[in-house]
């Protein structure tokens, strides 16, 4: 699969799921009512430059701490197409994969990203292509790549309880 | 071939012949759990899988304790939801004044035992690596998933193997341990491992110590945080499960990615000062902090040990004035336990509130949440900032004793000086 878009660049290393949406929120099941509180905690001004074109970029050990799959949810209800970064903290990895939402690390992309870059990302392949530069993701385990294909954990949950 | 624990658990719960750190597999669960939070968006991703049942109803337990009591109608409609939906599916429900916080709680009713896999929509799930069990965090896309077919995906983790040497000193817990392996590690340090706690000064550790060290697990960026199951478990499980298990610990020759022996002689109580729980320092660089709030409770350190410590400091003396305090018990039985040792009369007759069992404030979802500008000391996991309210408050975690002191002098202080009286 292809994905392109242009870069929202989250800096700094560590960042938790917290920041990113706030603990007082989580009474929010409903992913379009998450969207407004999308990282409420840290930087909301960040909100105002996502769309149906936006590819998130971050630094290194992305998404520490808490399991709230509500950071994911509501990177998805603004139309987030992936996420490119450093390195991610494990839960938020596997909320991307089960979700959907297509997630490659890539330390050298992510350092060439700039706000505003074109990024195109060949998730089959791993190659991450920054403004014309092209990069390597680490390689992706192949369960992890079916589940990427299906489109997340409930479309590859529904396929597997219709066969 | 020989394996570490973690591997040798989740061996035992694949169809795979062998596993190797970074293989991908399907593991089955024992336990699947979710919360308030966690779990009405997992039923709603269940839905949206096609699915109306789960796997194995008596494998399945959802408590509610993050927004409990409810703060607002809308949490109120998220634990009707959570009652309603485990009423249906005929699961164990644990609601208000019935059960308490999450991992605490499962650990205290019998459904945590030595050798198993527990799927937890919470990252905290790792707390059960206390018992020897391979505990771990999900989403709830994951935890769906794990409701519907009884397995989770999961990249077999390599382990480090943490060995605390030598004696802990005085004022010294369960919680400064973990504080130092996160300090040593980081907190991206054990991402894709396990960690694996041994030697004499982890077999020293009460039950309750151990499941303040494995709560933390996840800070350093783990997927869980064993201890090999031993006599001491085998107590503290008698008359409460009778689930099957057997101990087990990693074969000699087993591979460690990383081996770090913390020598328990030169560890004093320790803080994690904001907004990271890595940013640890001895207490005594912190000396002098003033602070608004002491938060004692959550999910890692609101055991009765946590609480008789808390006592000991408070017993014939007063918050200060320009500080408050909450008491969290970790659960009802807790609560009653801390109640009938007269716990409860001295933390309030010093000027602390005693709160019903709740996740509440730790993580900002109310019961005492931190203006702009404010301090507190909490004996919580997670110091991030906003984590426990506005994002210009601060939260320094620390072990009961530490949290008490800071209590009586308005400020961080060792806590040692405050049992010897002297003013801070």
């Amino acid at each position: 699969m292809i994905i392109e878009g242009r870069a929202v660049v989250i800096a700094g290393d560590d960042l938790d799921t917290d920041v990113m949406y706030p603990g007082a929120y989580l009474n929010i099941d409903d992913p379009e009512q998450m969207k407004p509180y999308l990282f409420e905690g840290f930087d909301p001004s960040l909100r105002d430059e996502l769309g149906d074109d936006a590819l998130i970029v971050t630094g290194a050990n992305f998404g520490i701490g808490s399991s709230r799959e509500h950071v994911v949810q509501a990177m998805k209800a603004w139309g987030v197409r992936g996420v490119v970064g450093k390195s991610f903290a494990r839960i938020f990895r596997r909320n991307c994969v089960n979700l959907g939402l297509p997630i490659l690390a890539c330390p050298d992309a992510a350092e060439a990203a700039r706000p505003g870059s074109r990024v195109r990302v060949d998730t089959d392949t791993g190659a991450v292509e920054v403004d014309g530069q092209t990069f390597q993701a680490q390689a992706i385990p192949q369960l992890v790549l079916e589940l990427q294909a299906s489109g997340g954990l409930v479309p590859w949950a529904r396929e597997r309880l219709s066969s | 071939m020989p394996h570490t624990l973690a591997e040798k658990i989740l061996l035992a719960h694949t169809e795979a012949d062998d596993v190797r750190p970074g293989d991908v597999v399907m593991v089955r669960c024992d336990v699947v759990m979710a919360n308030d939070v966690s779990g009405p968006v997992a039923f709603r991703a269940m839905e949206k899988m096609g699915a109306s049942r789960v796997f194995d109803p008596s494998k399945v337990v959802m408590v509610a304790d993050h927004f409990m009591p409810a703060k607002d109608a809308r949490s109120a409609e998220l634990q009707k939801r959570l009652k309603d939906w485990s009423d249906a599916q005929g699961v164990m429900f644990y609601g208000q004044g019935r059960g308490g916080i999450e991992h605490t709680l499962l650990c205290e009713e019998g459904w945590i035992v030595p050798g198993s896999v527990i799927a937890g929509g919470d990252s905290h799930t790792c707390t059960y690596g206390a018992l020897g069990a391979f505990g771990t965090g999900l989403g709830s896309t994951d935890i769906a998933a794990c409701l519907v077919f009884g397995e989770f995906w999961q990249a077999v983790p390599s382990t480090i193997q943490i060995e605390f040497v030598g004696e802990k000193q005085p004022f010294v817990t369960g919680k400064d341990l973990i504080l130092a392996v996160i300090g040593e590690l980081g907190v991206g340090g054990a991402t894709n491992a396990a960690l694996e706690f041994v030697g004499e000064g982890a077999e020293a550790l009460s039950i309750d110590e151990r499941l303040a060290v494995s709560n933390m697990a996840v800070e350093a960026g783990a997927e869980t945080g064993l201890f090999p199951a031993d006599e001491k478990v085998g107590e503290y499980l008698a008359g409460r499960t009778d689930r099957p298990w057997t101990a087990d610990r990693s074969d000699p020759g087993a591979e460690f990615v990383r081996e770090l022996r913390i020598d328990l002689g030169g560890v004093p109580p320790l803080v994690a000062l904001p907004h990271l729980p890595g940013n640890v320092v001895p207490v005594a660089d912190a000396a002098g902090t003033k602070i608004d709030q002491v938060y004692m409770g959550n999910c890692s350190n609101g055991t009765m040990t946590d609480l008789r410590q808390a006592a000991e400091i408070l017993r014939g003396r007063r918050v200060h004035p320009d500080c408050r305090m909450i008491v969290v018990p970790a659960t009802q039985r807790i609560y009653r336990e801390a109640m009938k040792e007269g716990l409860l009369d001295v933390f309030v007759e010093a000027g602390a509130m005693v709160s019903t069992p709740t996740c509440g404030a730790c993580f900002g979802g109310g019961m005492g949440v931190l203006g702009a500008g404010e301090r507190a000391v909490a004996t919580t996991n997670r110091n991030f900032r906003g984590r426990m309210g506005s994002p210009e408050a601060e939260v320094f975690l620390a072990n009961a004793w530490v949290a008490a002191a800071a209590a009586v002098a308005g400020e961080i202080v060792d806590p040692a000086e405050v049992l010897a009286g002297v003013s801070a």
